[in-house]
């Protein structure tokens, strides 16, 4: 029953294999058998938000998903958002801001955001407090980052 | 917490899962989103023997429409169908309901079928089915059968669903052009569930109402509707004499359950307030 089985995800443009026995969630797959350790570990039951990716283009909890279920999905983390010279816009402007203290939550975030200004290029306040509140950070209180995100999407319009 | 050893299988349609469930009888557990079912899981809640997986069966990936519904398969995410144009078109009460439902990253995986058949008592698409006067497509090896919304959610996390049946679509009354609709929901967070909800559909026919849908989250056990509040409405002019008659009616027959969220009596306000404004909504403040 706890048999593990080869699981291959395409990864940030890669093709990566692991072995998962069935209940391994695929934070821990990402983490453990790949070594990408940019999806956090919060509370593993999809409240907090640290643990988020991308499966297929769209954010995902990683700690609600076992990674036998995703065999063969497309998979991005916050490892393949900055580019080989540079920080993505989006990493810029919450270093920038001081959108982090810790910097546990900030993945998710981050890849909240991803997604967010991919349909709202040109958010509210409000629309971006919207986009946010299913990502927990206990650090800084949140108002730097909305200010980031508001940032990004400016220096995101701009260089379009 | 880490989930407990379990088996999974992931076959590649409707058929497949079929003879899964029947091999594993009770021990199987259908994964659709895994939005509700992953987190009882990690917590240990649940443990089932035997995960099968859904995920993998294109024909269970549609929407489409019937003559008088339309029809949402098992592996249709809430994503997707909150961004489909038949959804906003033909069941636009459904569309008003999904943005409620979880946050983002729950929608993107979540699925439509799998929030109905989980049952949980706060779960906005229970709602919407129930006033959309949804028909659950049950399906089993050796046959399958349909059971409507209001006979389907009997308790808290309890359905109609048996072992080795998987609910394969839902069937939502498509929309006529003269029918309104409303879902409001009250919460202490706009991501976290739902304190109270109100669904409301209503047939209007030359300033009267000819029928009327009034589904409830946080007035019982499970989403329910409030026939007292829809007998009411139905065959009225919306008037506000109707409207107050049926808010009150209504704040009669809710029985909302107490916890740590919103004490009964607060629930019972809500639900009245919540309807009230759903009404008022729909009819303009005035007489449709």
């Amino acid at each position: 029953m706890s048999e593990k089985v080869e699981v291959t995800l395409t990864v940030n443009g890669r093709k990566r294999s692991g072995l998962a026995e069935p209940r391994m969630l695929l934070a821990d797959f990402l983490r453990h058998e790949l070594g990408l350790r940019g999806a956090h570990i919060g509370c593993e039951h999809g409240v907090c938000g640290a643990c988020t990716i991308l499966i297929e283009g769209r954010t995902a909890r990683s700690c609600l998903h076992f990674a036998v279920a995703v065999d063969g999905a497309v998979i991005d983390t916050v490892e393949g958002m900055a580019g080989p010279d540079a920080l993505h816009p989006i990493q810029e402007a919450f270093h920038r801001n001081h959108a982090l203290q810790c910097g546990y939550c900030t993945s998710g975030f981050l890849l909240t955001t991803l997604e967010f200004l991919r349909r709202n290029p040109d958010p509210d306040e409000g629309a971006i407090r919207r986009a946010l509140t299913n990502n927990l950070c206990r650090c800084t209180g949140y108002s730097n980052i909305v200010k980031a995100v508001a940032d990004a999407a400016a220096a995101m319009r701009e260089a379009e | 917490m880490k989930p407990a050893p379990f088996a999974f299988c992931a076959p590649d349609d409707l058929a497949g899962v079929l003879d899964a469930l029947a091999e594993h009888g009770e021990e199987g557990r259908i994964l659709a989103g895994g939005q509700s079912l992953v987190p009882l899981m990690n917590l240990r809640l649940v443990r089932p023997e035997m995960l099968i997986s859904i995920n993998r069966c294109d024909d269970l990936d549609y929407l489409r429409l019937e003559d008088r519904h339309l029809v949402c398969g098992a592996r249709v995410r809430q994503a997707e169908a909150e961004e489909s144009e038949l959804v906003q078109r033909e069941c636009p009460l459904l569309a008003m309901a999904l943005p409620h439902v979880g946050g983002q990253a729950n929608r993107n995986r979540g699925t439509v079928c799998g929030s109905l058949a989980h049952g949980d008592p706060l779960a906005e698409l229970a709602a919407a089915a129930l006033a959309l006067d949804g028909e659950m497509r049950i399906a089993a090896k050796g046959g399958g059968r349909t059971v409507a919304a209001a006979e389907f959610f009997l308790d808290g996390l309890s359905t109609a669903l048996r072992p080795g049946e998987v609910l394969q679509a839902v069937a939502f009354q498509r929309q006529g052009a003269t029918e309104r609709s409303a879902f409001l929901e009250m919460g202490n967070r706009k991501h976290g569930f739902a304190v109270a909800a109100v669904a409301v559909r209503l047939g209007l026919n030359e300033g009267h109402c000819e029928f009327a849908r009034i589904a409830m989250l946080g007035a019982g056990e499970t989403a329910r509707r409030i026939g007292a509040a829809e007998d009411i409405l139905a065959g009225s002019r919306l008037d506000e004499a109707a409207i107050g008659a049926a808010v009150a009616a209504a704040r009669e027959a809710v029985q909302p359950p107490g916890d740590l969220h919103a004490d009964a009596p607060f629930r019972r306000h809500v639900l009245a307030t919540l309807l009230g404004r759903a009404l008022e909504q729909i009819t303009g403040g005035g007489a449709p």
